[in-house]
């Protein structure tokens, strides 16, 4: 195996030709900038969806299972293609135009809403799980109490279903974290999109690409640390995860 | 406003299509039935007494499940023809990719499939003078993959809608292939809206038929 090994590529601001470090740098940034902002779509949309399959209403269920079968079921990859080449072709002329032509970054806004929605699909089923694990008799005893379906979803089910649903959400959010990188192929310039770009410019493949997986396990360790630490403080005692009976 | 579109491109490019089908379902076959294979020796290397084994597993599943499926690709796309001194060909590199990054899900899912299975059957076939192995091979993997059929079926579905990532390294899957027609004959919102049809169609059904199998096989 031939290979020139130069790890000083990775740390390279002016002594190079391209400032590599900074490319790395602003890369994680728009990772998490990317990643953050994607969670929050999935988490307020994706608890919305997950709310409306455990309505009673039967048409709302219909509509929310309709979401996650939709978002679920065609590749992320697609959907990016499709919201940011389709999307404004079949709007109205004038908004087709502005997501073109006016709004600034166009390709990081499609990312963001891209990720968040289809990401929503998974969140809305952990908290509809989350909901559906709570014992029914409370949700009685709460509409016994004069609670309306609203007050019972807010008071009751919602803040005991989240606290339920920390490892999952943990795990959805470690997905969004990932497939941030599939935003690269509309030209966000993140993690994986400067990598590669390095990789190209230096050939030091093994340097540039060591670094990314080492910056993408980091996030990772630290995000399941501080979660972890979560999960203890949030955790609903009598349960089997508190090992009490 | 229909007007403005041209579905008929769909059906002079049918041959493309079908030829960009047939590599995804054979990187989405290929990286089920390998990741399936290797998962299991990972899972029973995790489970294993020794430590070493079982360290090397862990640490190797990890690695996997904490990088991206697009960073994984561009590592062989790129590496593998270094170590290897010669060009293998996008097609050889990104199927290595798949079946190790598969394998170290597959391998999560078998492992918790195996710990489902209580331990009392396996003292069961140890009192009956099976060896450990025998042990496994006959008492505990076949149960343990029946109780996992429709998990290892749905991260089949995923893998087949994540196979669409080789579109990064250019390899003519269905995507890919779609994608081309599109900016050559300036079609881009009908073979954009194509693919997602198409995929929308065979995942659903494909998670319809695991739903059926999951009532099926529940024990």
């Amino acid at each position: 195996m031939k290979y020139n090994w130069n790890w000083n590529v990775v740390l390279c601001r002016s002594e190079c030709a391209q400032p590599y470090f900074d490319w790395i740098l602003s890369g994680l940034g728009w990772t998490l900038v990317v990643s953050v902002m994607a969670w929050l779509i999935a988490f307020s949309v994706g608890s919305v969806v997950g709310v409306a399959k455990t309505a009673e209403n039967r048409g709302l269920r219909l509509v929310a299972k309709g979401y996650v079968e939709l978002f679920r079921n065609i590749p992320l990859l697609v959907q990016m293609f499709l919201w940011f080449y389709v999307v404004p072709e079949l709007l109205p002329k004038v908004a087709g135009h502005f997501l073109k032509r006016e709004l600034p970054l166009p390709e990081y806004w499609t990312a963001i809403v891209c990720l968040g929605l289809y990401h929503a699909s998974r969140t809305a089923e952990q908290v509809r799980a989350g909901i559906e694990a709570i014992p029914r008799g409370q949700t009685l005893a709460a509409l016994a109490l004069g609670l309306t379906r609203g007050q019972v979803y807010r008071y009751v089910l919602l803040p005991v279903s989240y606290r339920i649903i920390v490892p999952p959400l943990t795990s959805d959010f470690m997905g969004i974290f990932k497939n941030s990188s599939v935003a690269l192929t509309i030209g966000v310039l993140e993690l994986t999109a400067q990598s590669r770009q390095i990789a190209e410019y230096t050939f030091n493949i093994f340097e540039i690409f060591t670094v990314a997986t080492v910056l993408y396990m980091l996030v990772t360790l630290i995000v399941v640390t501080v979660m972890r630490y979560v999960e203890k403080k949030v955790r609903i005692p009598g349960t089997i995860a508190m090992g009490g009976s | 406003m229909v007007g403005r579109f041209d579905f008929t491109v769909i059906f002079s490019n049918l041959d493309i299509l079908w030829n960009g089908m047939l590599i995804t379902l054979l990187l989405t076959v290929v990286a089920i039935v390998g990741g399936i294979l290797l998962g299991t020796i990972l899972a029973l290397m995790r489970l294993s007494r020794f430590k070493l084994p079982a360290y090397a597993a862990g640490r190797f599943v990890d690695a996997f499940r904490a990088t991206p499926l697009i960073l994984v690709i561009f590592w062989f796309y790129f590496a593998v023809p270094i170590v290897t001194g010669r060009p293998i060909g996008g097609l050889y590199s990104v199927l290595i990719a798949f079946t190790l990054f598969e394998s170290a899900y597959y391998c999560e899912i078998i492992r918790a499939g195996i710990q489902s299975i209580r331990l009392p059957q396996v003292h069961a076939g140890l009192a009956l003078g099976l060896t450990r192995w025998q042990a496994t091979r006959h008492v505990v993997l076949p149960q343990a993959f029946r109780n996992m059929v429709p998990l290892l079926l749905t991260q089949a579905i995923v893998l087949f809608q994540d196979t669409s990532l080789v579109y990064v390294v250019g390899l003519k899957d269905f995507l890919t292939a779609a994608d081309l027609v599109a900016t050559r004959d300036n079609r881009v919102v009908e073979m954009y809206l194509t693919a997602a049809v198409v995929y929308l169609v065979i995942c659903s059904l494909g998670s319809l038929w695991v739903r059926r199998l999951q009532r099926q096989y529940a024990i």
